[in-house]
């Protein structure tokens, strides 16, 4: 008797409903505002590469140990390096990292002995054109600069 | 004879896919129709080969870790656990206590991760919407851990073999427990939402039976095999990282048909809350890096190990031959030999059916194919 009602008044349906009816509640809204509201993400994201500079002399940290070069499961790292004959040691000539093929696996920022090659936070990587995606050590010690939307 | 010509065929030829919706990605499937009735199937796969096991033989074992994280991307934990317990064992190492307990709080995060994607993607094939909304929701908050733990939400790379890379943030045990807490209402109302929905049960009672024998013959494991009555579930039967100390139910059915493999689903992410919860509790202290040289190169051997990914079991062979890269990986993905059964399944349905059906086996195209 109790099923026939069930079954006549939908009771399954409305039961379905006063689910959705109850998510209407402002507390469950999740909706991230994304170009004007920016996400912040954690801490450990894995974005953007950057080569990290002395802050107190503005040299590079790197001692193109090309350790980074040989984690990399794509290979999409090149590493040059130049005896200087001042100091006698091995100095960074240029460094190239091909963001279009990166997986941003982690494993170069892993690799690094020195703490110079990192992964950033930064995630707008994308791009209308493949010109650019190949970075060279200027752009990779500059940093990412995130883009900027008219909110 | 003469030669029929297509008008008194009886039998119609229908594409499905590769770019259907439904078809969860890029399967093809060629049904044989006779009216709207299903009489054969042929799936046309390898439309997302990338040839994973071949790159596999240039790369060297730790390079190749975050490539199996890009095979079953809905569930990238569990395909790096698998990876990373093959070459241990290869190597004939253990993961330390607290890498193990890690392991595990993250590989049931991710079945719950999945079954999520599973559970919204299906309702939506079969026409409810909502659920989808609320799935993504609640999967956001695992995915916002994995992001914390490892720095990336779905290809996480998350495990390195020997143990983690990374050690567990400030907060992670307080993050899990507010995301068990926070769970098991969720379940509870997806559940309101269509367990008795009679439109859900009308669509997926009886819809591809699938007997127990039936999936032993075809090779089939994961909650497909379970919501055929037969209990068996590798982290039971083979236990792995730590499985054993943990107090947990296989959740089983009998009919084996799609409400049975949605009933399965549902409880055995009460299941993972369950383990995680316990899991958390207890974390041990202690180094998460068994103790291993820089460079991995195993003893020639071969290794095979299988896990109990969300979708069934998953292995891994791996042959050595002391190098530093691997001589063959072959990947036992659970998503290809499920989706062997759909012919099975579907036969005799009607094309509905087939969307139901192939929601149900939970199938992903970047396993199939590789």
């Amino acid at each position: 008797m109790v099923k026939l009602l069930k079954t006549i008044f939908l009771w399954d349906l409305l039961q379905g409903l006063w689910v959705t009816f109850r998510n209407q509640n402002p507390k469950y809204i999740c909706t991230e505002q994304y170009p004007s509201e920016r996400p912040k993400v954690a801490e450990r994201y894995r974005g953007a590469p950057r080569l990290n500079i002395n802050p107190e002399n503005g040299e590079t940290l790197c001692i193109a140990c090309n350790l980074c070069a040989l984690a990399c499961p794509e290979n999409l790292i090149v590493v040059g390096s130049a005896r200087n004959e001042e100091t006698r040691r091995k100095e960074l000539s240029y460094f190239t990292y091909d963001t279009s093929r990166c997986m941003f696996c982690g494993l170069c920022e892993d690799a690094c002995p020195v703490d110079a090659l990192e992964l950033t936070q930064d995630f707008e990587l994308a791009s209308y054109t493949r010109d650019g995606a190949i970075w060279d050590r200027q752009m990779l010690e500059e940093g990412p600069k995130p883009s900027k939307y008219l909110s | 004879m003469a030669q029929s010509t297509f008008l008194d065929a009886n039998e119609l030829v229908l594409n499905m896919g590769p770019q259907h919706p439904s078809t969860h990605g890029v399967l093809r499937v060629i049904l044989k129709l006779d009216g709207e009735t299903v009489t054969g199937t042929e799936c046309v796969i390898g439309y997302l080969h990338r040839g994973v096991e071949k790159i596999a033989e240039n790369r060297t074992y730790i390079q190749f870790a975050p490539y199996v994280d890009r095979m079953d991307y809905v569930a990238a934990v569990s395909n790096g656990l698998g990876y990373c317990l093959a070459i241990e064992k290869l190597l004939n190492i253990e993961a330390p206590p607290r890498a193990q307990a890690v392991r595990v709080i993250l590989t049931e995060l991710n079945r719950i991760t999945s079954h999520l994607l599973w559970l919204g993607t299906h309702a939506l094939d079969i026409g409810a919407i909502t659920p989808v909304f609320y799935c993504f929701r609640d999967r956001e908050e695992a995915l916002k851990i994995f992001e914390n733990y490892c720095g990336a939400r779905l290809t996480t790379h998350a495990f390195r073999i020997g143990g983690l890379q990374y050690e567990v943030y400030d907060g992670f045990e307080q993050e899990v427990r507010a995301f068990c807490d926070m769970f098991i209402p969720k379940v509870d109302e997806y559940e309101e939402l269509l367990t008795n929905n009679r439109i859900w049960v009308n669509r997926l009672k009886g819809v591809g039976v699938l007997s127990g024998e039936e999936c032993k013959e075809y090779g089939v494991t994961g909650p497909v095999l379970r919501a055929s009555g037969v209990k068996w579930d590798l982290r039971k039967a083979q236990p792995y990282s730590g499985y054993e100390q943990y107090d947990f139910e296989i959740p089983t059915a009998q009919n084996g048909d799609t409400y049975d493999r949605y009933t399965v689903r549902m409880e055995e992410m009460r299941q993972s809350v369950r383990i995680m919860r316990q899991a958390v509790d207890k974390i041990p202290s202690g180094p998460i890096m068994a103790k291993m040289s820089k460079v991995v190169k195993p003893p020639v051997g071969e290794a095979y190990v299988s896990i109990e990914a969300p979708k069934g079991e998953l292995g891994y062979y791996v042959v050595s031959d002391n190098s530093t890269q691997p001589y063959r990986v072959r990947v036992r993905p659970p998503s290809f030999v499920n989706l062997q059964a759909l012919d099975r399944m579907v036969r005799g349905g009607l094309i509905a059916d087939v969307v139901a059906i192939i929601g149900t086996l939970d199938i992903v195209l970047g396993e199939v194919d590789r």
